[in-house]
């Protein structure tokens, strides 16, 4: 018999409670483990302020022993833009789905990217409005079905999915874009090392720093639980591909 | 103390930052623009940060997040752009953040929206309807004062007399008396101590410091508003203890019918006057008192009748009122129209006094 050992807690220490109220297989609390972990390890818990905005994803704030404030669908950054103006040596991170994101609030990142904010954007994708039930968000992908696009999303219908991790980087007030996935175990790791660079380079104040994460939403997706990671990897990886996108010179 | 001359945006700017606004969003757009000029200017040097925002919703929402610090923070624009900040405004209202705004309208068509919410949810917005740039700047500071007092958002209705209008102000900063500290503020020191902090508008809580969920918060969040309605009511009234005829109006506008009170109580009409200082919470008890002996009570506002509304509820005889008033813009779209102006004024009143006579 194989002896076990425990290389890791089960839980994050910056979690209240390890309960959740999110769909088996979901990848929101994967890419927020991560996010947790970095906190708790370059030791900014004590002066961080999250600035969450709404999906499945509140479920996972409301746990987290962090300082939160819940704001308006979409207005994130511009949330966090006031806290961060005001508490300079505070680090501020937002948290927003692409339903938040990119339908509801292109506008407030593009703004505060193009101030150059010294905040830490995350940007948690799935290609759908997960809270609603499986919605067709700007970021849905080409041929993705959801409850608005049943056949798929259709390009002369529907039009694109907006890249907004491309979208950012080419904006001169970014210091930093990075894009994850929680997939795979190794993308895992990769991806909590985009976010430690990103928080790092915030405590540098170098800019405004952004990190998309592709999560799995097999309830949204209608695919099995089980499918969830192959799914991410065939159907959006295609169009959102895995990297840094820019970043300074290490 | 020295008297200068100031606009009147001007004085608001120095008032707010003398009330300690040490943050200021805004968009643009005349005849609130002179003031998000003059706050760009002077807020750096006083230690604050003006952002000339890319959205209205993007102003308001950087000054809650500001609030969220405890920091004093105000946004501002005119009707219009306050229009598309209604969300945030209902999103302050709920998750009690103190938030100053400051409506530079374009006319008296917004009595509405500064009153009856706007947004999402059961909330009220205390709402001062200065009528001159000295009774603005006092307001800015009782303004700031009352969002910390009752932590909610409130609204100083000016328009462009007020913001653009010069006089001469002797600035000095009134003592309100004291405040609760602001312990519900963020700053994220309480992270990772098991008691972090969480602010939100169904005040959820945490699993460790639950908070009191939806239902419980929002009812006791209304019950805050009917103690403001019954406590922070004020008003002016002028000349109504013998008078037949009551005329009420507020702002600007007031100052132009209290011209004419005084022109036909020379004339030997017994006509008094009465002023909402607060639109929200309308002061419907001293009202009612102001127009108690009064045969008619007239209303003068330029809008198509908004204040009438809150002046039918508390009126203690309703068939008695009478509205005189009506839209009235100028060409520009910028500014009250040629309803302004005492002559017609005085000839509304003399014809509402015939009829039925």
């Amino acid at each position: 018999m194989t002896e076990m050992r425990l290389i890791a807690p089960s839980s994050p220490a910056l979690l209240q409670s390890p309960d959740h109220e999110l769909c088996p297989g979901c990848g929101h609390p994967v890419a927020w483990r991560q996010v947790l972990e970095v906190v708790e390890e370059l030791g900014i818990a004590d002066r961080t302020i999250i600035v969450v905005g709404h999906g499945c994803y509140t479920q996972m704030m409301i746990r987290s022993d962090l300082d939160s404030l819940q704001c308006l669908h979409g207005r994130g950054p511009a949330v966090a833009t006031g806290v961060k103006r005001m508490l300079p040596d505070a680090i501020v991170i937002t948290l927003s789905g692409d339903g938040d994101m990119v339908s509801e609030g292109l506008a407030e990142v593009l703004h505060a990217a193009g101030r150059a904010e010294r905040i830490t954007s995350l940007l948690f994708n799935n290609g759908v409005f997960g809270d609603t039930g499986g919605h067709m968000t700007a970021s849905t992908v080409v041929g993705q079905r959801t409850k608005t696009s049943l056949s798929g999303r259709d390009p002369e219908q529907h039009g694109y999915p907006i890249d907004v991790s491309r979208l950012l980087a080419n904006v001169e007030g970014t210091a930093y874009v990075g894009r994850g996935a929680v997939n795979t175990a190794g993308l895992v790791a990769r991806t909590k090392r985009m976010v430690k660079r990103a928080l790092q380079l915030q405590m540098e104040g170098a800019g405004f720093t952004f990190v998309e994460v592709l999560t799995m939403c097999p309830t949204g997706w209608f695919v099995p639980t089980a499918a969830g990671p192959e799914y991410l990897e065939e159907a959006m990886m295609a169009t959102y591909g895995i990297g840094e996108l820019k970043a300074p010179e290490a | 103390m020295t008297r200068v001359l100031q606009q009147g945006s001007e004085a608001v700017a120095d008032a707010a930052i003398a009330a300690g606004c040490r943050f200021f969003a805004g968009y643009p757009m005349l005849p609130f623009t002179e003031l998000l000029e003059h706050m760009s200017r002077k807020l750096p040097g006083a230690g604050g940060v003006c952002i000339n925002a890319d959205t209205e919703i993007e102003a308001v929402n950087m000054a809650l997040g500001a609030a969220a610090t405890g920091a004093r923070a105000a946004t501002g624009s005119c009707g219009q752009g306050i229009a598309l900040m209604q969300e945030a405004v209902a999103e302050a209202a709920l998750n009690e953040l103190p938030l100053v705004i400051f409506n530079m309208a374009r006319g008296q068509q917004d009595y509405f929206q500064a009153t009856r919410g706007g947004g999402w949810g059961d909330y009220r917005t205390i709402t001062y309807a200065p009528k001159d740039v000295p009774e603005a700047i006092e307001h800015t500071y009782l303004l700031f004062h009352l969002a910390d007092l009752h932590r909610t958002p409130v609204v100083m209705y000016g328009d462009y007399i007020i913001a653009h209008t010069h006089v001469g102000v002797e600035p000095s900063v009134p003592d309100l008396g004291p405040l609760p500290t602001k312990e519900w503020a963020l700053d994220g020191s309480m992270g990772g101590t098991g008691r972090a902090r969480q602010i939100w508008t169904w005040d959820r809580g945490k699993p460790n410091t639950p908070g009191l969920g939806p239902d419980a918060h929002w009812k006791d969040v209304a019950a805050k508003y009917d103690r403001i309605d019954q406590t922070e009511a004020r008003s002016e009234q002028r000349l109504v203890e013998d008078a037949e005829v009551v005329i009420a109006s507020w702002g600007t506008t007031a100052t132009v019918v209290d011209y004419v009170v005084d022109e036909l109580r020379a004339d030997g009409v017994r006509i008094g006057s009465f002023r909402p200082l607060t639109l929200w919470p309308f002061p419907g008890a001293a009202f009612a008192r102001a127009v108690a002996g009064a045969s008619r009570v007239l209303v003068y506002e330029l809008n198509a009748g908004q204040m009438l509304d809150d002046v039918r509820i508390h009126a203690p005889d309703r068939s008695a009122v009478r509205f005189i008033g009506s839209v009235s813009q100028d060409q520009t779209g910028m500014r009250q129209g040629d309803l302004l102006d005492a002559a017609v004024v005085r000839d509304r009143v003399l014809s509402a006094l015939k009829e039925g006579s």
